[in-house]
């Protein structure tokens, strides 16, 4: 018995350290022979779960000169020769992304819709025709983020969700404890098969098309937040940049090729550096930075996505509806020489605040950030932040700082 | 990463990754190297400390951010500041493309000495080499 588990529990750490993880806390019985083993396989996992895990493109980054860093446990580019070269092609050209870290779950089943209802905070009943994403967040039922994520409607037994890197896990779980209760005969699968590969950039439609020729016809058509399949690949008019851009899931073992064929038609690589550059002028939160489990979306600027109209409950509506909203977030530009940075605090007339993601924009050619303020705080208010023993002044804008390449500041 | 170095062999070196440049006229002028530079990616903001200022050795002194990080520089001997590089306040991309001529300030040592007593090249080649590790 003993070892029939044990070798199970083998099977599954080599699928996924995490889920062996799961799997060892929800079943206490399983070591009750097997100490001897059970020691032995803790040190092998050890040294499993210390091993950087890799995305099917690992030697493409490498190849093409990466300097690779250590993302959240992922072995990723953080750039490939300039983070600010990398972030300007992308508002001026186009440049690829490899973002096979995040997760892809599909969920699939009868009444899938009317369980997402009530698991989304954003109401996936604005998605009526084939294709259709939506944009939102996944709450605690105190109005904690547990994830943000965009959502696609396929057909009525077939939503696909994508969802963050290091929150995967996490959330997968949520989402089987959640219907186990209300909508046990849904199939929830995680898409380890496949990678995500991002075009981004005013010319990635032209590029894409001269990679992907088979796609032109039915992706040139696409509107933002739009999908369509394609053979194998599943191509969104969606990004992370503020500029046009698709996101394609393919299977692992076709994205080595991908990636170099969309080389060939002229896109350069892009690092996570840019990455986070590009998405906090376009100003888009990013998770764990903007909000976690202890901030609500209200808080967070996500607001626009919280659908409080309708009469559809959900988990977190209620904890939304009566807590008073005592903090929001805002723009931030630095007036002064230098660079906000996250955790960095802010004073205002009407209490302190703090940044939440801060960082140098090289589309303005200065310092901007997120930052979580008192309510009362209005835009256009200087504040003052303390970076390291000064206090500099900002300017309290509304963002975003920057869409389609133009600074909106 | 040291293969990329071919450290100049007439400066001296620190293990916070300054370089130092004795002058003819008895200053020392501070950058930092090529490694530093390469692991902090584009510079985007110098911070100098003024002129006038006197500095312990190991001080927190002058701070280089770069779009992804911030990073202190230190004081590599104890002296008095006698010129910041203003240059650097338009163009701090210059530390990216020549670390070595992108000098940050230059000190007058209260001891000569304690310059020569800083790492040479080898030595600090030697540092790089085992952080890489």
């Amino acid at each position: 018995m003993a070892q029939a588990n044990l070798e199970r529990a083998v099977y599954t750490a080599t699928e996924g350290a995490h889920e062996f993880i799961r799997n060892l806390s929800g079943k206490e019985d399983r070591w009750g022979e097997a100490d001897i083993f059970c020691l032995a396989f803790f040190i092998f996992l050890k040294e499993y779960c210390m091993t950087l895990k890799q995305t099917p493109l690992n030697a493409a980054h490498r190849a093409m000169g990466a300097k690779m860093v250590d993302f959240g446990g992922w072995d990723m580019p953080l750039h490939y020769g300039s983070q600010l070269d990398e972030h300007h092609l992308v508002r001026r050209d186009a440049g690829m992304f490899d973002v096979s870290h995040m997760r892809v779950v599909d969920m699939s089943g009868e009444g899938v819709r009317d369980f997402l209802r009530y698991l989304l905070a954003n109401n996936v009943d604005k998605l009526q025709s084939s294709g259709k994403a939506l944009y939102s967040c996944l709450l605690r039922p105190d109005g904690g983020v547990i994830d943000d994520l965009i959502v696609y409607f396929m057909n009525e037994m077939w939503f696909r969700i994508v969802v963050n890197a290091g929150t995967a896990d996490n959330d997968i779980a949520w989402m089987i404890e959640q219907a186990t209760v209300r909508a046990p005969q849904l199939q929830i699968t995680s898409r380890n098969d496949l990678a995500m590969i991002a075009v981004q950039g005013p010319h990635a439609a032209a590029k894409l098309w001269q990679a992907l020729p088979e796609a032109q016809k039915l992706a040139e058509g696409l509107k933002p937040f739009n999908a369509v399949e394609c053979n194998s690949m599943f191509i969104a008019r969606t990004g992370y940049t503020g500029e046009d851009g698709f996101e394609i899931i393919l299977p692992a073992t076709a994205a080595p090729s991908f990636w170099q064929t969309l080389n060939d038609a002229g896109v350069k690589p892009i690092g996570l550096g840019a990455r986070d550059t590009l998405r906090l002028e376009a100003g888009m939160n990013l998770y764990g930075h903007d909000m976690d489990e202890t901030i609500n979306p209200l808080e967070a600027g996500l607001a626009w996505t919280v659908d409080l109209v309708s009469e559809r409950d959900f988990i977190g509506k209620a904890a939304l509806v009566t807590k008073p909203k005592t903090r929001k977030l805002v723009g931030l530009v630095l007036q002064d020489r230098g660079v906000l940075r996250d955790h960095q605090v802010v004073h205002s007339s009407h209490g302190d605040g703090e940044i939440t993601s801060g960082s140098f924009s090289p589309t303005l050619n200065q310092s901007i950030a997120l930052a979580r303020v008192p309510s009362a705080v209005q835009i256009g208010d200087m504040v003052q932040v303390a970076i390291r023993d000064k206090m500099l002044a900002a300017k309290v804008v509304k963002y975003p700082f920057v869409r389609n390449g133009k600074g909106l500041i | 990463m040291s293969n990329s170095d071919n450290l100049p062999g007439n400066l001296k070196y620190t293990a916070s990754h300054e370089w130092i440049n004795k002058e003819t006229d008895g200053t020392i002028a501070i950058g930092i190297t090529q490694h530093a530079q390469e692991l902090l990616g584009d510079m985007v903001f110098v911070e100098s400390p003024a002129v006038g200022r006197q500095l312990k050795a190991k001080e927190e002194c002058a701070v280089a951010e770069s779009v992804k990080a911030a990073a202190d520089i230190y004081a590599p001997v104890t002296g008095v500041v006698v010129a910041i590089n203003s240059e650097l306040g338009d163009t701090p991309e210059k530390i990216n493309t020549d670390p070595y001529s992108a000098w940050i300030f230059k000190m007058k040592p209260d001891n000569a000495a304690d310059v020569d007593a800083l790492m040479d090249a080898a030595a600090y080649q030697t540092l790089v080499d085992s952080e890489a590790h």
